[in-house]
């Protein structure tokens, strides 16, 4: 298996007027070509910190990290990801497609293959019919499907999602979920995915990466032992639970549920 | 009176007629009111130079509506009355050919040119020093101040200099014509007013986009020409026109007032002007109207554009 994200000894520190935060540490992780990761955690235990390091919009202050072999940066002028941010961030003046025309504009895309692209990405994340509509004629949900398809249109190996589905209801989430494990298996692209849920976290991945805050810093990570199809009803099944349970407990030994400052 | 307007504004009423009068109603009133006190205004502000009048001639025992008539009909009074200021404004437009001198058109004409010239100058350069706000944090830094230094000196002391610099420096040094020069020493008034209003939006709005809209121009590589105008430039579209709609008034304020010293002789502001020798008070008001329903027009003009540009962007209609 290919390694597409490699992190090693990774750490990254913010300097503030407080004086220093430590958001990420000493963190260690490997990523395969075709692996749904997700990193689950409470809030500043440094899960966004490490995707947007990924991404190069964030710099490490130590340690190495290479995405494809090369450094962030280079691999983010390669366009090697496609980021979703928790919100769609859509431009209000375009229209759906010309939203999800605009990597494609700005990375100079013939009429042709722009046109061939939003088509297939449309459908991928089941817009199709939507084209022509603005942002705020979408619900949120739709609105979140076409920021994804903007970051699939390109065709990058690697997703990149930050809580994509935390602001959404848990119906319109559930159904996101299972459309975004369809999406994974017909693409094929590496995920890496981060949220608040444990449900969530636990029925979408191959690998689960637990964080805990103070300093930010990778607690366990659980190979998933799930079937690769994954009907919603899986979630009720013992081996959902025990993993489940797993992520549990990484979460408490991380001190995840204290609420010291 | 307010109980009688609250019932007649609660009956039922349907169609587009009713509709438009239930609108307009409430204006009229307010409308009628303002007519009212202008009337009774005029009657106390001009009474004393009626009794004079009456005193000189040796009239006595005036009935009193002859003299609320007289108050209302002066030849200079200290307060025009609506009917009389209208009477000028429809004498010195419909009734006089556009080209002459003594057509209000065409003294609207002269101030407009200077406006709109002023106006475009103004925006253009307005957004320019924003853009250059925004993308520069030495440039943020040095211009801002003066930016903001500039529109503390009173334009009234400013634009006699800016007149009579700019008029001598265009006819003599870059040997322009003398109606051209005039109109560019107005425009540079009227532009030094509104570039203000213009650069200070434009700087909020080209910085409006979120960071997360930014971000996502990060992770596509975009060069900074691409962000430009795929993503600030649209963001502050709102910001701009709200600022053209504050700059072309200013802009209007701006050509009137270059229009003030140096002797102008076309213009509302030299009409404005030659009034005031004159106590042609009338003639004062009819220009004042002319000059306030030139800056309506403006603003509904730039109003109309945003409409436009707003629907062809996709926004939500209100």
């Amino acid at each position: 298996m290919t390694t597409v994200v490699s992190a090693q000894n990774l750490g990254l520190t913010f300097k503030t007027n407080d004086g220093d935060v430590v958001a990420l540490s000493d963190v260690n992780l490997s990523i395969s070509k075709g692996e749904f990761v997700s990193f689950i955690g409470p809030s500043g235990c440094g899960k966004t910190t490490f995707l947007r390091t990924i991404a190069d919009l964030e710099r490490p202050t130590s340690g190495t990290l290479t995405i494809n072999g090369q450094t962030p940066e280079n691999a983010r002028k390669d366009r090697a990801y496609g980021y979703v941010f928790q919100a769609p961030a859509l431009y209000p003046w375009r229209t759906i497609e010309q939203n999800v025309a605009l990597p494609l504009e700005i990375m100079g895309y013939s009429q042709a293959q722009q046109a061939e692209r939003i088509r297939r990405t449309m459908e991928l994340v089941n817009l199709s019919g939507f084209e022509k509509k603005y942002p705020w004629q979408l619900s949120g949900g739709m609105q979140q499907r076409a920021s994804i398809a903007r970051a699939l249109a390109f065709d990058a190996d690697l997703l990149l999602m930050d809580e994509p589905f935390g602001a959404l209801d848990e119906i319109v989430r559930d159904h996101l979920n299972s459309e975004l494990l369809k999406l994974w298996a017909r693409t094929q692209k590496t995920i890496c995915f981060v949220t608040h849920s444990i449900p969530e976290a636990v029925y979408l991945s191959t690998k689960i990466v637990v964080m805990s805050p103070r300093p930010g810093r990778v607690t366990d990570v659980i190979e998933s032992t799930l079937p690769r199809e994954r009907p919603l009803d899986i979630r009720e099944t013992p081996e959902f639970l025990a993993i489940a349970a797993r992520v549990r407990d990484g979460l408490r030994a991380g001190h995840s549920y204290e609420e010291t400052v | 009176m307010d109980c009688g307007l609250g019932i007649l504004m609660r009956r039922r009423c349907d169609g587009a007629v009713c509709n438009a009068m239930t609108r307009t109603f409430p204006i009229l009133i307010v409308l009628l009111a303002i007519v009212a006190v202008w009337y009774a205004a005029a009657i106390g502000m001009n009474a004393q130079w009626q009794n004079d009048v009456y005193r000189r001639g040796d009239i006595t025992n005036v009935p009193a509506t002859q003299f609320v008539f007289d108050t209302w009909n002066q030849d200079k009074p200290v307060l025009p009355t609506a009917h009389q200021v209208f009477g000028e404004l429809w004498n010195s437009t419909v009734l006089v050919a556009p080209n002459k001198p003594r057509s209000l058109l065409f003294h609207a004409w002269v101030t407009f040119s200077a406006t709109a010239l002023g106006f475009a100058m103004g925006s253009v350069l307005g957004i320019l020093l924003a853009v250059l706000i925004v993308h520069n944090e030495a440039m943020n830094r040095s211009l801002m101040p003066w930016i903001v230094a500039s529109q503390t000196i009173p334009i009234l002391a400013l634009a006699p200099l800016i007149v009579v610099i700019g008029f001598n420096v265009f006819t003599g040094t870059l040997g322009v014509p003398t109606d051209p020069a005039r109109l560019i020493s107005k425009a540079i008034i009227s532009a030094y007013l509104s570039f203000f209003p213009v650069a200070v939006g434009m700087v909020k709005g080209l910085r409006s986009p979120e960071a997360i809209q930014l971000d996502l121009m990060h992770t596509y590589n975009a060069s900074p020409s691409q962000t430009f105008w795929k993503l600030r430039w649209p963001a502050s579209v709102p910001f701009l026109f709200a600022s053209l709609k504050v700059g072309v008034a200013a802009s209007l304020v701006g050509a009137i007032v270059g229009e003030l010293p140096t002797g102008a002789v076309a213009g509302l502001g030299a009409r404005l002007l030659a009034g005031s020798y004159y106590s042609q008070t009338v003639q004062i008001w009819a220009a004042l109207v002319a000059a306030s329903i030139l800056a309506a027009v403006l603003v509904l003009a730039v109003a109309l554009v945003e409409r436009l540009v707003n629907k062809g962007m996709g926004a939500r209609p209100a």
